[in-house]
């Protein structure tokens, strides 16, 4: 800066301040705003509002929008500077103006047709949020509603801490209560005492109002009994008393058992359509872990990973199957079993991995990924294509792959073959868990912050990234074949660049290199999805947004590995 | 903006007479590759399925095409040349181009001014589309990829892959999820004649506008004070900073220029392909950096050259190459040879065709 600081401007410091304050909250309302009428536009609000979270009084919908306001009035809050009456009124002033963009989009559909360009919008969009109360009471609901939300989030905000945390826990428990109900419905279908409590909160629809109220108060009420239980043990046991490094390695694998507990047990008590949900989310908790080999041990970005997949569903789908295309029906081959091939499967996919390897040794980084995704991209156009169509099945794909068999007795629940799954997940699983810190695991991840040093260190670039590439797509080919075995047919378009895409995103939200990130990554992101059908059509937008939000706010991802944490956490010298 | 430092995957030199796995592997590929393509060409020529005039046309879309991936690698060049980041939602800004040069055209049209005024209504389409794509563009340059300026390689290009399908997702929403077909104004349809061949109006038209624009781009790069601190940018970041050049604001520009490159390159790919699709941006943009790279990356005569070169082959080779070994309905193997290309050009030379010339000559 060399401009001259000799005349600085006198300013009265609390009218600058108070106009400071101003801008900043009618910048807040705008975000919020603009991210209301995206929503809009995109169609994600007609998608909330569709979802009761309690019948007849509140939808998702309304949840997003209020607690978007809510959002930016706690963000004016804790930004500003003001006395506390100044700060209430530019909360207010900041709900209100979350609440004006909805309001000049209700405006400017009235006169404007938009319907030809933005399919979203239509006029039954906003009728459902405003309780039909026209446009004119729809506005005032809308401004209203946004002052009352900027409001309750700056309270909320500003609340000490115990009854903030025993708020947010009621809150939530009517929102998942609400949300989840046809789950939650289903799991309580057992028994008298507990199906009377199903009568008690619900109707067929979802969560009744006095439901709501239960459930709140109960989650209310929990969480200050825990509150005031942990406080009387700390007092009796003294601050000094607490010990850092164990206790929390402990809870760490605690909540590790908790999770895969969760795994085991849930699926029997919510009935066989989360069998299903489950049964996908463990095929890809194998190739969250084929993936994390490369892209979190040994730094390989691959986007062709789905191409494995493919191989290994192909494989098995060609040793196996019952038709015409299927390797026994025009050579002399004999027709195998689901055991029989599954090695076979895997076999081919490391194999397919190691020969993808081999080109792209010398290529690093960024253009790494590409390369992979011209592979990848490769793989599905040669599938498809008519070349192929007499080995493979073209468009319409191989069927009648035959579901796998214990003691003669075929496993067609999806139940059953869930937890066949998660077998080979524990299998895997073990697998890497014990490659991460083998000599092996430590190669990678010295190829991985420095390929050049670790190739002065002794260390064998070829034979480490065959390695990662191979095992990586075994993982992947294993998810394959029992993928194969679960839909008993197998089509290309399964195969897309969205399934490589959607598997970084787990990685990446689970926290890379981390074994335990890539289920809570899996359950968020392919589970959620499933559960809440409606959602399905914006999965990828919203693996889009949390894919940079994760970036920008956590790189390190959910569950992140230690090693991993202390890296991102700890800033760079030099 | 030349290719001297953008050049991080440039293999070292070995001792000679040392030879490693790798070069063994690499240099039986190429091997390989040479043969087989040298073998079907031969067959296919051979065979004398398509006449002259096929061939011609085959050329002539290839020229078309290849302008348009052109247009988009000039996108990814200058982006990577300043940032060296590979911009992956570049093909969704592209996309978000053709979308808004669809809807100029489809409410000029509804009234029937497309018609009456051409110059006007392409203009107008360019025009939109060009301030849509440059202001995502820019956009997306501000809130995804500005924090992680200096963060480790991997984050930023994560973050991008997030943008990508950030904004293709978006376009899904707010347009549906339909393909939506370009209008075809009447000025567009009498065939003109080259040469003694018909070559549909389209063509010439795209040919004839992606060289103006290219032009333009090549003088701005090259002869204007923005475009000078965007070449020293690209040679040297902290260089160029104590010259007392605003990096922030030549990486915006760039995006900008990019972009609005791109949104162009958009409306032109709509018009020859009469249809607008969400995902449309994802496919071209792929290959389109496999034409960056080609060019040598940071390059921009050599992306403009790369992209041409790139529109010839996928248009030729599935009938030169594919039709000698008789595969089956060739065609639908152009995205094959252009991924096929990107591989090659990714493995065997990641500095472009030209950029090892321009580094020794500048060495």
């Amino acid at each position: 800066m060399t401009t001259a600081v000799t005349t600085l401007p006198v300013l009265h410091p609390a009218r600058s301040l108070a106009r400071m304050d101003m801008t900043l909250a009618l910048r807040a309302g705008s975000v919020a705003g603009i991210v209301a009428v995206y929503a809009a536009a995109v169609g994600i609000l007609k998608v909330f509002g569709q979802r009761e979270v309690i019948v007849d009084h509140l939808t998702l919908g309304h949840v997003f929008l209020f607690s978007l306001a809510g959002a930016c009035g706690a963000y004016v809050w804790t930004r500003s500077k003001a006395s506390i009456r100044l700060r209430v009124i530019n909360v207010v002033i900041a709900g209100i103006a979350s609440g004006f963009f909805l309001v000049a989009l209700i405006a400017l559909m009235a006169n404007v047709n938009l319907r030809w360009m933005f399919t979203a919008l239509s006029s039954d969009l906003l009728r459902s949020l405003i309780y039909d109360r026209g446009a004119v009471g729809g506005s005032v609901l809308f401004l209203g509603a946004g002052a009352l939300g900027a409001i309750c989030g700056a309270l909320l905000i500003g609340l000490p801490q115990t009854p903030r945390r025993c708020l947010v826990w009621g809150l939530s428990a009517v929102l998942i209560a609400g949300v989840f109900q046809e789950l939650i419905q289903i799991a309580l279908r057992f028994g008298w005492p507990i199906t009377s409590l199903r009568t008690f909160l619900y109707v067929w629809r979802g969560l009744t109002l006095q439901g709501a109220m239960i459930a709140f108060a109960t989650a209310f009420c929990v969480c200050w009994a825990l509150d005031l239980g942990r406080r009387h043990l700390r007092r009796r046991r003294g601050p000094a008393d607490i010990d850092v490094a164990i206790p929390r390695l402990r809870s760490q694998l605690a909540s590790a058992v908790l999770l895969l507990c969760i795994l085991v047990v849930f699926p029997l008590v919510a009935g066989s359509y989360i069998g299903q949900v489950m049964m996908l989310v463990s095929l890809f908790v194998l190739m969250g872990m084929g993936l994390n080999i490369e892209v979190g041990l040994a730094g390989l970005l691959d986007l062709g990973f789905v191409a494995f997949f493919a191989v290994g569903a192909y494989t098995m789908a060609l040793l196996t199957a019952d038709s015409e295309f299927a390797l026994a029906h025009y050579t002399s081959l004999p027709s195998l079993t689901f055991w029989m091939a599954l090695p076979l499967a895997v076999l081919a996919a490391t194999g397919i991995g190691i020969l993808f390897g081999l080109p792209v040794l010398g290529v690093r980084g960024d253009y790494l990924a590409v390369a992979t995704l011209g592979l990848g991209e490769i793989v599905r156009v040669l599938v498809i294509s008519d070349a192929a169509k007499p080995v493979l099945g073209g468009a319409q794909g191989i069927l009648q792959v035959p579901k796998p068999t214990i003691g003669g007795i075929e496993l067609v629940d999806p139940m059953h073959l869930f937890y066949l799954t998660l077998v080979f997940v524990l299998v895997a699983a073990l697998i890497a868990w014990r490659l991460e810190g083998s000599r092996l695991g430590r190669a990678w991840t010295a190829i991985r912050d420095d390929e050049d040093v670790a190739q002065a260190l002794g260390i064998n670039l070829v034979q480490c990234k065959l390695l990662a590439y191979g095992l990586g797509a075994a993982f992947a080919g294993l998810a394959g074949a029992i993928f194969a075995a679960m839909l008993t047919s197998v089509y290309p378009h399964s195969f897309s660049l969205l399934v490589s895409i959607n598997v970084l995103a787990l990685l990446i939200v689970g926290g890379l290199g981390s074994l335990p990130g890539v289920i809570v990554g899996a359950l968020l992101l392919i589970g959620l999805p499933e559960v809440l059908r409606e959602f399905n059509e914006y999965r990828f937008l919203f693996y889009g947004v949390l894919l940079i939000v994760v970036m920008q706010w956590r790189p390190e991802g959910l569950w992140p590995s230690p090693q991993r944490k202390r890296e991102v956490r700890t800033p760079r010298l030099g | 903006m030349t290719a001297t430092n953008a050049l991080p995957e440039r293999p070292q030199r070995r001792v000679r007479g040392r030879v490693s796995f790798t070069t063994v592997i690499s240099w039986m590929l190429r091997i390989t590759i040479v043969v087989t393509l040298l073998a079907s060409a031969v067959s296919s020529v051979l065979k004398d399925r398509y006449s002259i005039d096929q061939w011609f046309d085959l050329v002539a879309f290839g020229i078309t095409i290849g302008s348009v991936y052109a247009l988009i690698a000039l996108g990814y060049t200058m982006v990577y040349g300043v940032l060296r980041l590979i911009n992956f939602a570049h093909g969704e800004i592209v996309m978000a181009g053709s979308f808004a040069g669809f809807f100029v055209a489809a409410s000029l049209d509804s009234t029937g001014a497309l018609n009456r005024y051409p110059i006007l209504g392409f203009a107008a389409m360019l025009a939109i589309a060009l301030l849509v794509s440059g202001g995502i563009a820019v956009l997306t340059e501000r809130f995804a990829y500005r924090p992680f300026r200096h963060a480790p390689r991997l984050a930023p290009l994560i973050c991008a892959i997030g943008v990508s399908f950030l904004l293709q997702q978006s376009f899904r929403g707010f347009f549906g999820t339909g393909l939506r077909s370009y209008p075809d104004p009447d000025w567009l349809m009498p065939p003109v004649s080259i040469f003694g061949f018909d070559v549909p109006a389209v063509q010439v038209l795209v040919v004839s506008s992606a060289i103006v624009v290219m032009v333009g781009l090549y003088l701005i790069v090259h002869k204007t004070r923005m475009g000078t601190a965007m070449r020293a940018v690209s040679e040297d970041v902290d260089v160029a900073t104590l010259m007392g050049i605003n990096v922030d604001r030549v990486v915006t520009f760039t995006f900008a220029l990019g972009g609005a490159v791109g949104g162009i390159a958009g409306v032109f790919y709509g018009l020859v392909f009469k249809q607008v699709h969400f995902f449309m941006g994802f496919t071209p943009g792929i290959k389109a950096f496999g034409a960056a790279v080609l060019g040598g990356i940071g390059n921009v005569p050599g992306a403009m050259i790369g992209g041409i070169f790139l529109g010839i082959c996928e248009s030729v080779a599935p009938a030169l190459l594919l039709d000698g070994f008789g595969i089956p309905a060739p065609h639908q193997m152009r995205d094959l040879v252009a991924f096929s290309l990107l591989i090659a050009v990714l493995i065997f030379r990641p500095y472009g065709i030209f950029g090892e010339r321009l580094a020794r000559r500048r060495g």
